[in-house]
């Protein structure tokens, strides 16, 4: 039976399994592949895509759960928050081999857009879900305070 | 709102409309990025434009340089980029002795040809040992001062003006006199056709106005925009997705095995034996998966490893008490500790390290009777290529391989026999060739398939007389993963130099030094792992050195300037990193330093760590200071952010990381039980680049070695509690 929820603003409706992944369902139904497979069980978070604005690790969001809800990919994001934050990421070029960075994007822009000035702790409670293998741990961080003091009108 | 699209630059929506452009015009070939024939879905969704604007045409100047009609100029990148940064740093050395704009400047990755795009540090086609720079700094320079010739050669005759009185900068063509000017692109084509030069004059340093300075990355728009396509990302018409259910065991094979409910499994579409094990093919991942868990195999462990990490560790531990073949061997360092009185003996153990790279191996094959085509993040194209060949029975020549972007290598990706590309290989010769395969490894499958940087066991002893070291023994038992390979040229004497480098060539000034090797032999395959024999050289050598200091009675720091007199680049970096460490300031009660030097794959890098261990032993590394060496720094920005990435990937090891093993079985699957470094434990770091006019050298591994000694080193200062055994773990923890 088909389930229906909204892709990037856009309804979408998918006959697959109930149990599918929902990054399964994305890269491969949907044909949306910024949404990367790192783990399979939630453990590093380059799957992260938002569910009604909120992050989620879609490797381990079962497609069933997604009907009615409205989910965001890399592709679809946009705002205030997620403009920041790439121009933040751009700017300082965060990225080195880059497969994690979308969900480090997506979680960073989720950070943001609840809480617009964090702090050190708050940027470690919440990008300590997404690991990065080349170690561009210290560009995240800078980058989400630009990208912050961007949004709080002081750069 | 702006769709983040919108916010990229020109170039990347430029490539993906010349690709669009050159479907609708029927199929004009030009060079058109770095995944040429992939056909992303993203892409393929992609509506065509109902008018088709005019194609660009692209000249090729050489096997590196082409400057379209368009005024974009393409670099050919023979290396893999797995995050290094080396197609943004390629492209800054043509575009330097080409006086381009760098705004026009894209890249491509090279095919698969030994011939053309050797590196010949290896005598193949490949990445690795931090070579890329170093290989391409000259060739480079003369494929973009040959361009640059052609360019001007080409404007001299339209403007029928003497060559020498134009002048070129960013991007632009000019004679002062007539008044005359024109881009790249207007000549580019007339450009093509000249006879280049076999000299062409480069550029003086010091007139240099892009290396040095820090370019913007070429691949950061793709990467934060999801529009990189990476292996994964690969879809072809018709493409079966594939996984592999493999030996749970090294040297393991199949028995037999049933796949009656496997092929039940909706989705799945075949099950198939290869010598790597049993292949499920299905209409997805998620399917294939499934399918894989349905399998009931029998395993035959007849010739496998069935040792585990502490009977391995002990089996080399007992090689120790035996002389190894000699690595290195200055005065008489045997008889300093054998017959010495006061000898400081300490002995190190290392695990198996996965290399645990964000995207996990996988590949896309498609066979045909005459063909077969790769798309993978290739890392030794030409043993990839050979390879392919061998399984299928074609010449290298019909192996066509199209490199992609991978999600990090660390050395991952360059295999002797290239386990997983081979896999994918054979897999589509067992379908006989009906169907594209994309090969695609689960966490389980990467983190359990071996390759691992080698478990080792060193031994130390030592001897200090006068505020200096008198002697020092390192003697290691480790096992080779050169032996048997493509690669076994590089041991030598019965020493395998990729293990003991970062250990002979200790730079101290010690009369009496010996470094001695047992190649042991085990059935789990080893591999290069960032900064190869460094990793475990490096921390023992530093570790050794601070505890013959406190014998001594000397600051490690000012032993090491006295007995590294002679070594001016090892010197200078080590007093940098000191200075701007504040080495020998007071620290808040808890803290402490510690420092380090190593040098690896010829740069230097010293490193300075700032820890604050807390009353129940737990701790953290606050700050990093680093001073590095690499020659000229092409950009600084990528040779900082190249240490920063080996400081997290060191410190992740030292802290955390161990593959082991319980009777031949290798008990972590995934990142809940191997794991990596997360960015709340990630330090400040700072980097600080020696000014240099020497040879650029690479960056990719050199900023690893350094780090956990530092760190080891600090945290001995703050605790009195040496790290012997890796990773340190909770080791220090008092409660």
């Amino acid at each position: 039976m088909a389930i229906e929820f909204k892709l990037n603003g856009e309804p979408r409706s998918v006959d697959a399994a109930p149990d599918k992944p929902l990054l399964w369902v994305i890269r491969e139904d949907l044909g949306l592949t910024g949404t990367k497979f790192g783990c399979g069980i939630a453990q590093c978070g380059a799957c992260t895509v938002h569910l009604d604005g909120s992050p989620i690790r879609a490797c381990s969001f079962p497609l069933a759960a997604a009907a009615g809800r409205d989910i965001t990919t890399i592709e679809g994001l946009e705002g205030p928050a997620a403009e920041a934050v790439v121009a933040a990421w751009r700017e300082i070029d965060v990225v080195q081999c880059g497969y994690c960075q979308s969900g480090q994007i997506m979680s960073a822009t989720a950070l943001l857009g609840q809480n617009p000035a964090p702090t050190d702790a708050d940027i470690d409670g919440a990008m300590s879900g997404n690991l990065c293998r080349c170690g561009t741990y210290v560009r995240i961080r800078k980058a989400i305070h630009d990208a912050s003091d961007k949004l709080e009108g002081k750069a | 709102m702006k769709k983040l699209g919108q916010l990229r630059p020109e170039l990347p929506s430029r490539r993906q409309f010349i690709k669009t452009a050159a479907l609708a015009s029927g199929g004009f070939l030009i060079g058109c990025g770095s995944e040429p024939a992939s056909t992303p879905v993203a892409e393929a969704s992609a509506p065509e434009p109902t008018v088709a604007p005019p194609v660009p045409i692209e000249a090729e100047f050489n096997a590196f340089v082409k400057v379209g009609s368009d005024n974009v100029v393409t670099v050919v990148v023979k290396h893999l980029d797995k995050g290094q940064g080396i197609t943004t740093g390629l492209a800054t050395i043509v575009a330097e002795e080409l006086d381009a704009d760098f705004a026009q400047m894209q890249t491509e990755f090279a095919p698969a040809d030994a011939k053309v795009y050797v590196n010949t540090a290896f005598g193949v086609q490949g990445t690795g040992g931090s070579t890329s720079i170093a290989n391409s700094w000259m060739q480079l320079r003369q494929a973009g001062a040959a361009a640059r010739a052609m360019l001007v050669e080409a404007a001299a005759a339209a403007w029928s003006v003497p060559a020498a009185e134009i002048t070129v900068a960013k991007g632009m063509l000019s004679h002062a006199a007539s008044g005359q000017s024109g881009s790249f692109g207007e000549f580019a084509d007339a450009a093509g056709k000249l006879t280049p030069p076999a000299n062409p004059s480069l550029k003086d340093p010091a007139d240099f106005t892009l290396i040095g300075t820090r370019v913007q990355r070429l691949d950061t728009p793709g990467k934060t925009s999801g529009e990189t396509v990476f292996t994964l990302d690969i879809q072809r018409d018709g493409m079966l997705e594939a996984v592999v259910a493999h030996p749970p065991r090294f040297g393991g094979k199949v028995g037999s095995f049933d796949a009656t409910a496997a092929k039940a499994v909706p989705g799945v579409v075949d099950v198939v034996e290869i010598p790597r094990g049993i292949a499920v093919l299905a209409d997805s991942y998620w399917s294939a998966l499934k399918g894989r868990q349905a399998l009931t195999i029998e395993w035959d462990d007849s010739g496998a490893e069935m040792r585990g990490s502490a009977e391995l560790t002990e089996t080399y531990r007992a090689a120790l008490a035996e002389p190894g073949e000699i690595a290195r061997g200055d005065g008489d360092a045997t008889a300093a500790v054998e017959g010495g009185d006061d000898v400081l003996s300490l002995e190190f153990e290392f695990p198996f390290l996965a290399h645990a790279t964000m995207e996990p191996m996988d590949c896309v094959v498609e066979l045909s009777n005459d063909q077969c085509e790769i798309w993978t993040g290739s890392q030794l194209q030409t043993v990839d290529q050979m390879v392919a060949a061998g399984i299928t029975g074609l010449t290298p020549d019909k192996v066509i391989i199209h490199t992609h972007y991978a999600g990090g290598s660390f050395g991952r990706r360059a295999v002797p026999d290239s386990d997983y590309i081979a896999e994918a290989v054979m897999i589509a010769k067992a379908i006989g060739g009906r169907a594209p395969v994309k090969l695609h490894w689960s966490r389980e499958d990467d983190m359990t398939a071996g390759r691992y940087r080698p478990l080792s066991v060193h031994r130390l002893e030592g001897t200090v007389a006068d505020g200096k070291i008198d002697a020092w023994r390192h003697r290691m038992a480790i096992s080779s993963f050169l032996k048997g390979s493509a690669f076994e040229a590089m041991i030598q004497n019965g020493v395998d130099g990729s293990a003991v480098e970062g250990a002979r060539g200790l730079p101290y000034a010690i009369p009496n030094l010996a470094v001695e090797q047992h190649l042991m032999e085990v059935g789990v395959t080893g591999l290069w792992w960032r900064s190869v024999g460094h990793t475990h050289n490096g921390y023992v050598t530093e570790v050794f050195f601070d505890q013959l200091a406190h014998k001594a009675g000397v600051d490690p720091y000012e032993l090491r300037r006295d007995l590294l007199k002679d070594k001016p680049r090892h010197l200078a970096v080590l007093e940098l990193a000191a200075e701007k460490a504040g080495w020998g300031t007071p620290l808040e009660a808890g803290r402490a330093r510690g420092i380090a030097v190593h040098e690896s794959f010829a740069s230097f890098v010293a490193e300075v760590a700032e820890v604050t261990v807390k009353d129940d032993g737990s701790f953290s590394v606050d700050r990093v200071v680093c001073a590095v060496d690499c020659g000229v720094a092409i950009n600084p920005d990528v040779v900082a952010a190249q240490m920063e990435g080996g400081i997290a990937y060191g410190l992740s090891a030292f802290l955390r990381e161990a593959v082991t093993l319980e009777e031949g079985v290798v008990q972590q699957r995934n990142f809940d039980s191997y794991r990596p470094l997360r960015i709340n434990e990630m330090p400040a770091v700072e980097v600080h680049i020696v000014p240099s006019g020497e040879a650029p050298t690479g960056v990719g591994e050199p900023g690893l070695p350094p780090i956990a000694p530092a760190v080891a080193n600090a945290l001995f200062a703050a605790t009195g509690k040496l790290v012997t055994t890796l990773p340190v773990a909770d080791q220090l923890k008092t409660a």
